[in-house]
This record gives structure tokens, sequence and C-alpha cells, in this order.
């Protein structure tokens, strides 16, 4: 057994795992029960477990969680809620950007990894930004007008959610 | 004057209480033997039921897809569940309403005629009467069997139906709440991993279980049942690393190595097939022109974004398994035969789960779950495949071949068509084929005798594959071939994607041999008039015009059909730029898909099945090893991705038809003949395999040049 301490959704969590390279997408999932992180492929290669690591995009399924002890974990869950949506799931909403909605919670974190960094991307950077996460329904263009309409949103003061 | 009949569900499910129910003041229930795959379905069902019930959407909650409340709707597939589940509902809630109506009428002493329901609320002449559903539920019997004689609402009449309706499954996808089926945890549950067995008659000769549970460094237990082996415990993390080093610490035997040359689709026309002629008989008139070209594509990949995954309990002599699988009635029937219980037996739920294009692996990890779940009884057991797995085991759409050739009259137009189609069968799903995990089991079921799905319900492999245009004499010859290197079964409109694919582009071909726009040409053999309006339209929006030079290295494409010559026209157009690769600069829809529920709901299936035939087109094809399927993961099968992604515009006709026609398939043949027709258009020559790959390109311009 080991335990490690770290920061999820603003909050100090410890977690107590039988093997060390228990994943952090298993960890938030199964001990923690945040399962807006979704299991997709296990192999850091479709995008539906992304997460913010002290703000960086990471995939959470092969991430080993001795390595993000004392680190700062968000997930689509730490975002925003139905009662203050991130404008990015507000944006989602509006656009009805979705199909199965399973890349989803990958795509929001990614998404909102662009923001933070480039307030008005444009449609290629979204693009650009999004590739690391596989939608399979085709909600792409849907998805990129979402993101667009979140990012004119926060540009003009819309109360940001809960976002750290 | 006689009631008219009642067809489908509602005459198998004739009692209005299979339908609707009034649980609390101011609820509603419906129930549905569909189920949402991704497409939306239960926020148009609502809608549905909202208009002909008169109650406010926000009301109605829907129970979908589940053996002990709902009816047997078999599968949510083939682009039906509106034309099919969606009538039928909507004629349940009309009786459901007119049941009320004349109980409120006999009770205020007036005629039925003079009432109306809003919001429930039951008005006389527009004035309340103080009754509702929910006042007058209990003196009103849901029992009752419906007649088909309720009128239901004029579509003049309807407000809800028609509008664009957000998705009721949206928010908690957007939110991160548990939404899928891989978020289910059940108290106590284990989580369990199989070890699959590599081919049908593999027998397990070896287990080194002391290195499986090195491996996986934490507590594990073996379930073994004949060939069938599984690794449970209640550390997932252990139980999948197991599962991992299980593939190096399991020897089989009786494993026959396939041959990866199988892989490509011409490859069917040296197997041994089933044939059939279906249409007149050849009448080619002697010295007229003729035109032969043949097309292929090979095998797809469902490629859902998430493995398969199946919950099981097997309590007190009763099963209860939780599934993604399109059809909880005819997997509960499949369990039932594998594992010698009786289908009372057996409940089936349907959870939602990751997007679902047609017979993925659901099914069989359900069938997993279960055969595990019956070895532990007492213990619920979660098998979630791996994604490994998925590729590997999932059923695939086969390969195809297809060849058409034609007799042409004096201005070039066809007069007599024969489309020759090789493929293995787009039909495997529980009631016409094997649950996977059935097959390592002691006694395995026999294998189904070779079939494919029946001309009546539009066909696997010649499902489109006659044309809608004006020809004197079409047939197609179909070759079944049995013996496919791995399981195929329904992927997205079956065989229409390489049959649509084939014939608009030869039609092009044609066009061309004619010195014709494509777009013209095909409105000069085309009377139906909603197709004709359906490529009208789509070359408007491209704004198409005739006569551009051909090989300059952009191009332009149309491509239309109606999916199973029975649901949604669609027609196609693509603008693309093609050199070594290709890259996708626009694309334009315009379908009739009837009656529209839900149009944002249509317009997202449309794009999304124009999105997904482009990755298929540009992108797609099951590799093959000897030791199987060789494309195991997203760099192996890559999809396309956002970047690739081209803007696209989708505008739907204006239709008079009362009947909803399903749009989820309706666009991937149309799709992929506008892209093979485009880049022949860009390259000036064509490229008649599928996947378009740089490979293909470089040798067609090799070849062109």
């Amino acid at each position: 057994m080991a335990q490690f301490d770290l920061t999820v959704n603003g909050r100090a969590v410890s977690v107590t795992v039988a093997n060390e390279e228990t994943s952090l997408l298993t960890v938030l999932r199964n001990e923690l029960d945040l399962v807006g992180a979704r299991f997709g492929c296990g192999l850091e290669q479709c995008g539906c477990c992304m997460v913010l690591i002290d703000g960086a995009p990471t995939k959470s399924c092969a991430k080993p969680i001795w390595s993000v002890a004392g680190k700062s974990v968000t997930t689509v869950e730490g975002l925003g809620t139905p009662e203050r949506p991130h404008p990015l799931q507000r944006a989602l909403l509006d656009e009805q950007a979705g199909q199965c909605g399973y890349c989803l919670s990958g795509i929001i974190i990614s998404a909102k990894a662009l923001l933070d960094r480039n307030p008005a991307p444009t449609r290629a950077e979204i693009a650009s930004a999004l590739d690391d996460n596989i939608c399979r329904c085709g909600s792409h263009n849907r998805i990129l007008r979402a993101v667009e309409r979140a990012a004119a949103a926060q540009r003009q003061g819309a109360a940001p959610g809960e976002a750290p | 004057m006689s009631a008219p009949a009642l067809t489908g569900a509602l005459a198998e499910h004739p009692a209005l209480s299979q339908w609707v129910a009034f649980p609390a003041p101011g609820k509603v229930t419906i129930f549905s033997g569909k189920v949402e795959i991704g497409q939306g379905v239960l926020t148009a069902m609502v809608q549905l039921a909202a208009e002909e019930l008169d109650v406010a959407a926000e009301r109605i909650a829907i129970e979908a897809g589940d053996t002990d409340l709902t009816p047997n709707e078999g599968f949510t597939a083939g682009s039906q569940s509106m034309q099919f589940g969606g009538v039928a509902l909507r004629q349940a809630c009309a009786e459901v309403r007119a049941a009320f109506l004349r109980h409120a009428a006999q009770k205020l002493g007036c005629d039925a005629g003079e009432l109306t329901v809003a919001d429930g609320r039951i008005l006389r002449q527009g004035n309340a009467t103080g009754a509702d559903y929910w006042t007058l539920a209990a003196e009103v019997s849901l029992a009752a069997k419906a007649t088909g004689a309720a009128p239901r609402k004029p579509a003049s009449d309807y407000t809800v139906v028609g509008q664009n309706a957000a998705r009721l499954d949206l928010p908690a996808k957007v939110f991160g709440a548990p939404a899928f089926i891989h978020d289910l945890k059940l108290d106590g549950m284990w989580h369990a991993r199989v070890v699959r067995q590599p081919r049908r008659g593999a027998s397990i000769a070896a287990i080194d279980e002391a290195a499986i549970r090195r491996a996986a460094r934490g507590g594990i237990n073996f379930v073994r049942h004949g060939n069938f082996l599984a690794i449970v415990g209640s550390d997932e993390t252990a139980v999948e690393a197991a599962a991992i080093a299980a593939e190096a610490h399991v020897t089989w035997a009786g494993v026959e190595p396939l041959n990866p040359l199988q892989q490509q689709a011409a490859s069917l026309l040296q197997q041994p097939s089933i044939d059939r002629t279906v249409g007149p008989p050849p009448a080619e008139a002697r010295g007229a022109a003729h035109h032969e070209a043949t097309y292929s594509r090979g095998y797809l990949a469902h490629a859902s974004i998430a493995p398969s995954c199946g919950l099981a309990e097997f309590r007190d002599g009763h099963l209860t398994v939780w599934t993604h699988a399109q059809g909880p009635f005819p997997l509960r029937a499949n369990l039932a035969q594998t594992l010698g219980l009786d289908a009372q037996n057996i409940s089936v739920r349907h959870v939602q789960g990751p997007g679902c294009y047609g017979h993925n692996g659901a099914d069989d990890a359900a069938a997993d779950a279960a055969i595990i779940a019956l070895q532990m009884p007492g213990k619920p057991i979660r098998v979630r495949w791996r994604r490994e797995e998925e590729f590997c085991f999932e059923p695939v759409s086969s390969a195809m071949v297809v060849k058409v050739r034609a007799a042409l009259d004096d201005a070039g137009r066809p007069t007599d068509w024969t489309a020759e189609i090789w493929s293995g069968t787009h039909s495997a799903r529980p009631g016409s084929g094997n649950l996977l995990g059935a097959q390592a089991l002691p006694s395995p079921p026999p294998e189904p005798a070779p079939h494919d799905v029946p001309d009546v319900a539009a066909g696997g492999a010649v499902r489109n594959g006659t044309p809608l245009y004006d020809i004197p004499a079409k047939r197609f010859i179909h070759h079944l071939v049995p013996e496919t290197p791995v399981r195929t079964s329904a992927l997205r409109g079956l065989g229409a994607m390489p049959n649509v694919f084939a014939i608009e582009c030869f039609i092009d071909e044609l066009a061309e041999r004619a010195g014709q726009d494509p777009v013209a040409y095909r409105l000069s053999i085309t009377s139906d008039r909603r197709a004709r309006a359906v490529i009208e339209k789509a070359a408007a929006m491209a704004g198409w015009t005739p006569g551009l030079a051909a090989g300059s290295g952009r191009g332009r494409g149309i491509g239309v059909a109606r999916y199973k010559d029975r649901a949604a026209y669609a027609a196609v157009v693509v603008e693309l730029e093609a050199e070594e690769a290709i890259r996708l600069t626009r694309m334009w829809c315009a379908a009739d898909a009837g009656l529209v529920v839900n149009p944002d709901g249509a317009i997202n299936q449309l794009e999304g099945g124009m999105i997904q035939s482009a990755s298929w087109v540009l992108k797609e094809q099951v590799q093959l090893a000897t030791t199987g399927i060789a494309s195991r993961d997203w760099e192996t099968y890559p999809v396309l991705r956002f970047s690739e992604v081209p803007e696209i515009s989708v505008e739907l006709i204006a239709s008079d038809s009362d009947v909803p026609l399903g749009v989820g398939e309706a666009t991937a043949g149309p799709t992929a003949a506008a892209i093979g027709n485009a880049v022949a258009h860009a390259l000036g020559a064509r490229i008649r395999d599928l996947p378009l790959t740089r490979e293909r390109i470089m040798a067609a311009l090799l070849a062109g040049g």
C-alpha cells in the first residue's frame, strides 16, 4: 500500500493504492468517484481522459499516481456545474455540440488549456489544439463553433465558472 | 369505417400501459424499446409524445430498452427508430389521449369533440374543466389496447415536432456526471477481463498462473469455463495488468494462422461463394456500347470511442445484465440460449455507451459478464474490454467488391445495368450469430448457416445495390462469401456505402463518356421527384457550375442515394484538394428525411455520417497479420482528426410526408461517392479502391500522367 497526497479540483485529497503505478484516471474514477474523465483507450491516444495537471492538459489513463503526488489536478467536474457552467460547457450546450458525448470531457479540458494560453484562437488553432482528442461521431464542427463561442464569451467578460 | 391496422411494435404490444404511464401528479413516463446510441433518439421520442399527448416535454421521462419495462422493439438499427419506433409511440400516445378524452366527456356529459388538452389539463371549449390526466389516471385503464382508430394530430397543428430540441442526455456528458455504462458502479462489484480465445476452436494448452499473478501486483482470481478464461478481482489495475500479461502467458492450441493478404477486398473473388441473381434477365442490345468498372473497399472497424463494457449479476437464480447493445431483447434471447437459462430469469437493461454505429463488441462484453457472473453467484461483475480487444475482436464490416456493367444508348444513358457484389455477411447480431464468449464454452453453439440480412429488410451486402435512376433493366448478382478471415457484421449502412460509392462513381464515369456535367447527367436519368430535389438543392448550395476542368489538383464531386430505397434521400457535394494527399475543403448536403421531429438532431446525424464516411474513405482499413487483426490502436487504425474535417453545410428539404425517415445512415454512401468523384476530378484519374491511400493516389497519378 502506498499513499499519495494531491489536489483535485481545488480540494486536498489523500489516496491509498495497492500499486503505485495505478493510473491517475483509475484513481479518479474508482477511488474518488470522479467519472468525468472517461476511459477511452488506456494508451494515451484518444484524449477522453484528458485532465489538467498544474494547468497542463495531460492524458491521465497511463499517468502513474506517484507522478502526480503534490500536484494539482483539474477534471471536467472542476470547471463548472449545471448551475454555474463554465463558458465552454455553456457553449457546448448552446451549440448542441455532441452526439454520444463520450469525448466531450477530454475536449473541454483541451479547449480550456487552449483558451488559458490563447484567449482569441483562430478556427485552425482550435482544431490543432483538439487534434489530440478523437471524436468518432462527427461532431467536430459543432465543437469548434462552441469553442469559438466560449472564447468570445470569455473575452466579453462572461462570468467564468469555478475554474481555478 | 374500419380503423387503420396497427403495425409494427404497437401491433405486437397493443396495451397502452406498455407505452405510457402517469406515475405521479404532473409526471408522464413513456416507454420505448429503442435505445440511445448517440443519435439523440430519446429526445425525439419525448418530442413525439409531448406533441401527441399535449403535455410539456419537461414533464416526460423516458424508459428505454429494458426487458422488464419496455416493449420489445428488436434492435435500434437501420435508421428505423423514428420510422417505426417513433410512429408506434406516436400512435400509442394518440390512443391514450383519446381514451382520456372519451372518459372525461362521459363524466362531463359532453361530446369528446368539445374537449382539448393543454399541458395535460383537459379543456372544454377552451375552458378549464378541473380534470387532467393525473386526476383521471385512476379511472382510465391503460390496460386497454390500441385500436388504431384514435386520430393523430394533423402535422399542421404541430408545435413541438419539427422544432429544434436540446438533447436531454447532453448536460450529464458536458458536466462529467455518470452518463455511461462505464460509469456504473454496483455494490461489491468486481472487475473482470477475458483472456480471449484467439480463434474459434482454439483451446487452452497452458496457463502460467504464477507469471500472471506476478504481473498483476495485486489480488486476482481466475475463472475458467471450458476455453473461456477470465481474470477477476476488486482492483481494476491488477486485473488489467494480469489481462495484458496473459497474452504472453496463456498458450493456445489449434490456432490456425490467418493469411494477411486476405485483408485485400480483391481476395474475396478467390473465395467460394453462394450466388444469386435478382432482377430481369439480361437483354442487352447487340452492338450497344458498354461500360464496366470494378470498385472495392477493405474491412472497416466500428472503432467506437471507448471499448465495450458489460455488467452482470446472478442472484437467487435471476441474471441481470447491463449493456449498451442495440437490442436488449434479442441479447436476452441469445443469453438464455447460451447460458441454458429461461429468458424469464434474465433482465437486460440498456445503459448508454460510446457512440455506436452498428454491431460492435457491446453484446459480447455483456455476454462475457454474464458468463462470469453465472460462475460467481451473488457477485456483480463488470467487464470492460481493453482498447486492443475491441479492435481485435469486435465484428468488423466486410470488405466488398462491386463490379458494375451497363449497356448504353446512343445518348450514353444506361439501358441495362448489372451490379455484381462480393461480400461477407453483414449480419451476425444476436439471433443470427453467436456471442463471442459462447464459442469458448464447453459446448460451443454451432456456427450459423451462411446468411445475410434478408432483402425484405433492405439486404446486407446488396443494400442500395440498385441505382435509383431510370434504367429499363436493373439487376444485381450477389456473391455471399461465407468464409471471411475475421468475423463480420453490421456497420452503419451495411453494404450501402460500398454500393453507393460504386454506383455513383460509375454514373460519373458514364457522364464523362457522354461529355456531360455530372449533375445534369444525373437529372437527365432521374424522374424521382424527391431525388431530383436533393440533387438540385445540394448543387445550388455548393454553387455548382458545369465545365470545371479536371486534373487541376482541385476537384468537386457529387453523390446521391435514397438509403435502403425507403429511408431518407441525401445528396452530398464535396470540394477538395488532391496532390499527394487529399485535403477536404468543403462538404454540402441536402436531405429529404420526410417528417423531421428534431431538425437540429437530424442535421447533427447527417453531418456526423458525412464525417465518419470521409474518415472511412480517406483513412480506414482493418489490417491483418497471421495472428489476427493487427490494427489494434488509434495509431494503426487512424481516423479523421479535427484539423482534417472540412466546413460542412446541411439543409433539410421541407417535406409533405408525415412519416419520419431515418437519417443516421443516409449520408455515408453519398459522401463516399462524392469524395471519390471529387478526387477523380482533381487528379484527372480515377481511384476505384478504398481507402484512398497515398500509395493509390501516387499510382493513379503515374498511370494517368
